[in-house]
């Protein structure tokens, strides 16, 4: 038994054409390499820089989403230039400099654990699984700076449902692919890798938290976390997490990352809240990119519509 | 080496030099070449110069020493001083675009946050350097109690650099380097005081000693 719940063909053809698309740039790239051999590799180089070889596919038929928001988004260039992706580095422009040769295909996601149907997902097969939706989300970071971006993708629960969890599952547990030769940087960033995140069942099942495969219309950049991530749009940046290669289902809440590093100052949940601070700097007010002054920070980023309701009766300053 | 150092276009140079990242930051600003963020680009850029500077005028003193250079004093009240030009434009980035000039909000978040109090501390401490930096202050406030008044740029450097490492999150690597830094110049000061000291205590003890053994 493997998938059980036909997939949504409508978007089967996505892949062909990426795949196409991969194939017509490859001959291309022949092409030139032919037209060119004579004056030697420098000229290709200059002719065909190799970043376009990385050159993002486009994606089309999106389903507009009902949870976007009307603010104005940032640009491209911005998400794609100001990035925390310790593994390539801990300055915000490192990962768009050190993550151009990060090889994203192959990839599968592994996803074991307390399931009925553990399995591994190509990632072409994850985008088979849903119609592709665009959702543009506000999204704030701990360090006090907020952008919104065009997502693409579709809501986890989809992928979720699909395993099947058994009646232990309680947390889900995400993890991003490590390799200390592709991300020599990563060292010195001080946080341990692989980076690791959770959630809690309930907030995975949430319809806003979304399996994320591009943005801007077309696939992510490898420093925007390619070729699929999370977004977790009320809780702080770093619990959406990048580059995923296993989704695990468990009983025990999982470690996370910053939480690890820092159980006071990163909590589990770690909820955009303006009341509950950073033990070091306020979290009331945040700087949209592109803006010079703040502007105030809102309890779950304005989310708490689709999601207080999870957390009712909870201390939100003790389980921040 | 000395014409070199005593020439007037020497200073000029220097001054010239002290003000590229200022130029540089302004050029950015008009071509908007400042990054996703630009007010963080200018607060860590205002800032990394503030603890540069501060560096560099600290170092002013052993190379004099080591060096056997004593006309590098020339340079030192300049370093300082644009030190201080830095760690002012740092603060306007802070109490501008992070405080919307407030005052009062922005007094609460100074006594709320010590990674705030402590870069504030170092700000504060540095006024009273850039203002008595003058000859006509030196002379009022005679060498000695002007000297040890401006040793506060030690407790301004340190905290200067606590200020950086409770800024990062987890890569330390810039806050440590400006800290050994830092601590290098100022243990390099105790262990001179101390030397100092020790020779002085012993030319005393020679000095005790000599008519002790010659009445004998």
């Amino acid at each position: 038994m493997l998938i059980r719940k036909a997939p949504d063909l409508t978007y089967a053809d996505i892949t062909p054409r990426s795949v196409y698309l991969d194939r017509r740039k490859f001959l291309r790239a022949m092409g030139l390499v032919g037209a060119t051999a004579a004056a030697g590799k420098g000229l290709f180089d200059l002719a065909w820089p190799p970043e376009t070889a990385l050159a993002a596919t486009q994606f089309s038929g999106l389903i507009k989403s009902p949870f976007s928001t009307t603010e104005k988004q940032n640009t491209l260039n911005d998400v794609s230039h100001y990035n925390n992706f310790y593994e390539f580095g801990s300055e915000k422009s490192d990962p768009a400099k050190n993550a151009q040769n990060f090889k994203t295909s192959p990839w599968t996601v592994s996803v074991e654990g307390e399931v009925k149907t553990a399995r591994k997902f190509t990632v072409d097969e994850i985008l088979k699984l849903a119609p592709l939706e665009e959702r543009i989300y506000r999204h704030r970071c701990v360090e006090r700076w907020s952008i919104v971006v065009p997502w693409i993708g579709f809501s986890l629960s989809v992928l979720l449902k699909l395993v099947e969890p058994t009646p232990k599952a309680r947390y889900v547990a995400f993890q991003t692919f490590y390799d200390p030769r592709q991300m020599p940087e990563a060292k010195y960033g001080g946080i341990d890798f692989p980076y690791v995140e959770g959630l809690r069942l309930d907030e995975a099942m949430n319809p806003l938290a979304l399996l994320c495969v591009g943005m801007y219309g077309e696939t992510l950049p490898p420093q925007d976390g390619a070729p699929v991530r999370m977004v977790i749009p009320w809780k702080y940046g770093y619990k959406s997490i990048k580059s995923m290669v296993k989704i695990r289902f468990q009983e025990k809440e999982p470690p996370t990352t910053w939480n690890r590093y820092s159980s006071s100052e990163y909590g589990f949940y770690s909820n955009v809240n303006p009341n509950v601070d950073h033990p070091r700097w306020s979290q009331a007010k945040e700087r949209r990119l592109g803006e010079i002054f703040t502007r105030n920070t809102v309890i779950f980023n304005g989310y708490g519509d689709q999601v207080a309701s999870m957390y009712n009766g909870m201390d939100l300053k003790k389980f921040h | 080496m000395r014409a070199i150092l005593v020439s007037k276009w020497t200073k000029v140079a220097i001054f010239i030099f002290c003000l590229m990242p200022f130029g540089d930051l302004v050029w950015r600003i008009i071509k908007s070449d400042l990054g996703a963020n630009p007010v963080e680009y200018l607060q860590h850029a205002t800032g990394d110069w503030t603890i540069r500077f501060l560096v560099f005028t600290l170092s002013i003193t052993p190379f004099r020493k080591l060096l056997r250079l004593p006309d590098l004093i020339r340079f030192r009240r300049m370093l300082g001083l644009f030190a201080f030009f830095y760690v002012s434009l740092h603060f306007l980035t802070y109490l501008g675009p992070d405080q919307s000039f407030d005052l009062s909000a922005m007094w609460k978040d100074v006594a709320k946050r010590p990674f705030i109090t402590v870069g504030f501390a170092a700000f504060v401490l540095l006024i009273p350097l850039a203002i008595t930096s003058t000859t006509g202050w030196i002379r009022r406030l005679g060498g000695k109690r002007w000297q040890l008044l401006h040793r506060s740029i030690y407790v301004a450097a340190v905290c200067g650099v606590i200020h950086y490492y409770w800024l990062v999150k987890s890569d330390v690597r810039k806050p440590l380097f400006y800290g050994a830094l830092v601590g290098i110049l100022l243990l390099w000061r105790l262990g001179n005081w101390f030397f100092k000291k020790g020779s002085a205590v012993a030319a005393k003890l020679s000095a005790q000693r000599a008519p002790a053994n010659s009445s004998q």
